[in-house]
């Protein structure tokens, strides 16, 4: 059974959104997603300052089974992007929730209140 | 849709160890009981152990069998001498193409075990009746859809194998590298797919669950088709259906070796074909020097023409992404190429075959 932790948000595409203090979003991918794609070999993060539509894809996981293309959950634009975690990616595997990818400043604040909340994306998953 | 998935007869057994199932050849068979990149080291460092149920044996038995095989396989049985001796073969249609590559085991001259790909058992005992009957040989084939297979593989394959199955070590211990010996209802061939030693058993299908749990108890890791994969990977292995299938030509596979045309006077299907069409490509090995992970169907660039990977992945044991290429037959082991991943061209080493045997490194 995979872990979902009732104060993120997450995605029908199994990111995770942590919202934080200063209206920034934390983002990675969800335990369910990590269970599925199994160890986890490389990530192509994205550059900071690149300005992302809402469900572009920005980011690569490749496991050793196959690619996954990573997907901004609202627009914005991203300011860091967690390098050691590319230098580490099983950290992926290890555990999902503290393996963050990037971080995305939302052009829009109230965007945030279309994500799935825990019971919506257990809800997507089960189907 | 697809008929409901097939299941061998460990499937329980890889479900109650928490195995991560998927659909393959429409068989619902592990992928993984947790860390595919762990159940890779096992095979590599000590002992892992693979469900092949999937795949089917076949026994051939006649009068003929040998001839009959002479002409139906790409390699010569004749060249195997002593009884167990096992070959290695493409068994081609008329054009050349690769219907399926399979393990004969000679057995005796008239005795035959051959053990095909689950995706093709089909296909491969319709075109071999077919030929039989056309050939009016004298032989008789019997699929044997009442063994599982279990694959046991690693340096300490064997030791651990007879920890478990006493009962398998008087015949198997004088077993040589690719040779199997009949054991009462058990068959065990001292082959594999990964590159390191081990047996593949062959048992009744109502044995397999009590084995499986000896070997386990045994300290033989359970290892799902994802570590086989990046095992046959760097082993050089080729997969069926991914490396080559019928619309190739096993000279442009990386599988001129497994075609025999020494004796002149033996005509196997598929011979007129190759030697009006020799080899065009030359398959080679590559190693990714940027990061990233190379996969099937990636084009490759290199300073006398372009190639594509068939297949690619990480390598757990060289910690870089690996790939076949089918390149042109110009490209040399040691060059450095550019391979397009999602539209960055990425460099690449060129290598000869394989990346990894017994646990080492030979790249």
């Amino acid at each position: 059974m995979s872990k979902l932790p009732a104060e993120l948000k997450y995605t029908s595409s199994h990111e995770w959104v942590r919202v934080e203090a200063d209206g920034s979003l934390t983002i990675g991918v969800t335990d369910h997603a990590q269970e599925a794609l199994g160890d986890v070999v490389f990530l192509e993060l994205p550059e900071a300052g690149r300005v992302l539509a809402a469900g572009e894809a920005c980011a690569v996981i490749e496991s050793v089974k196959a690619a996954s293309d990573i997907y901004a959950p609202v627009a914005g634009e991203i300011i860091a992007a967690n390098q050691d975690l590319a230098d580490a990616p099983e950290g992926v595997n290890a555990d999902a929730y503290a393996a963050w990818l990037f971080k995305l400043k939302p052009a829009n604040a109230a965007d945030v209140a279309g994500l799935l909340d825990a019971a919506g994306y257990q809800a997507e998953i089960a189907q | 849709m697809n008929a409901p998935a097939r299941q061998t007869a460990l499937h329980a057994t890889h479900v109650a160890a928490g195995a991560r199932m998927v659909d393959f050849a429409g068989w619902d068979m592990p992928v993984n009981y947790g860390s595919q990149i762990e159940e890779h080291h096992a095979v590599r460092r000590d002992a892992g152990m693979f469900d092949v149920s999937h795949m089917l044996s076949l026994d051939l038995e006649g009068a003929d069998a040998t001839p009959w095989l002479r002409k139906l396989l790409a390699n010569d049985v004749a060249k195997l001498g002593e009884p167990g001796k096992a070959l290695y073969s493409c068994m081609l249609d008329e054009t050349g193409g690769v219907i399926d590559d399979l393990i004969v085991y000679r057995l005796s001259d008239t005795r035959y075990r051959i053990v095909v790909n689950a995706g093709t058992a089909d296909k491969d005992v319709s075109w071999m009746r077919k030929h039989i009957a056309a050939s009016g040989a004298n032989v008789s084939l019997t699929a044997r859809r009442d063994l599982a297979m279990i694959a046991v593989q690693g340096p300490n394959a064997r030791a651990k194998t007879w920890q478990a199955l006493p009962q398998l070590r008087a015949g198997s211990e004088t077993l040589k590298p690719f040779s199997g010996a009949q054991l009462g209802d058990v068959f065990v061939g001292r082959t594999g797919y990964t590159g390191e030693d081990g047996f593949e058993i062959a048992l009744p299908a109502d044995q397999a669950a009590a084995a499986w749990a000896e070997l386990t108890a045994a300290g033989v890791a359970p290892c799902g088709l994802g570590a086989r994969d990046t095992l046959r990977l760097e082993a050089g292995m080729n997969l069926y259906g991914q490396d080559m299938d019928e619309t190739v030509s096993p000279l442009d596979a990386g599988l001129a070796w497994t075609v025999d045309f020494k004796d002149e006077a033996r005509n196997f299907v598929g011979k007129s074909a190759l030697i009006t069409q020799p080899a065009s490509r030359r398959v080679l090995g590559l190693i990714l020097e940027d990061r990233g992970v190379l996969r099937s169907h990636m084009k490759v660039f290199a300073p006398t023409g372009e190639g594509e990977t068939t297949s690619g992945s990480f390598s757990p044991t060289l910690e870089k992404s690996i790939a076949f290429a089918r390149l042109p037959l110009t490209v040399e082991p040691g060059e450095t190429v550019e391979v397009d991943i999602r539209g960055k061209r990425l460099k690449a080493r060129t290598v000869k075959l394989p990346f990894v045997r017994n646990g080492k490194a030979v790249v």
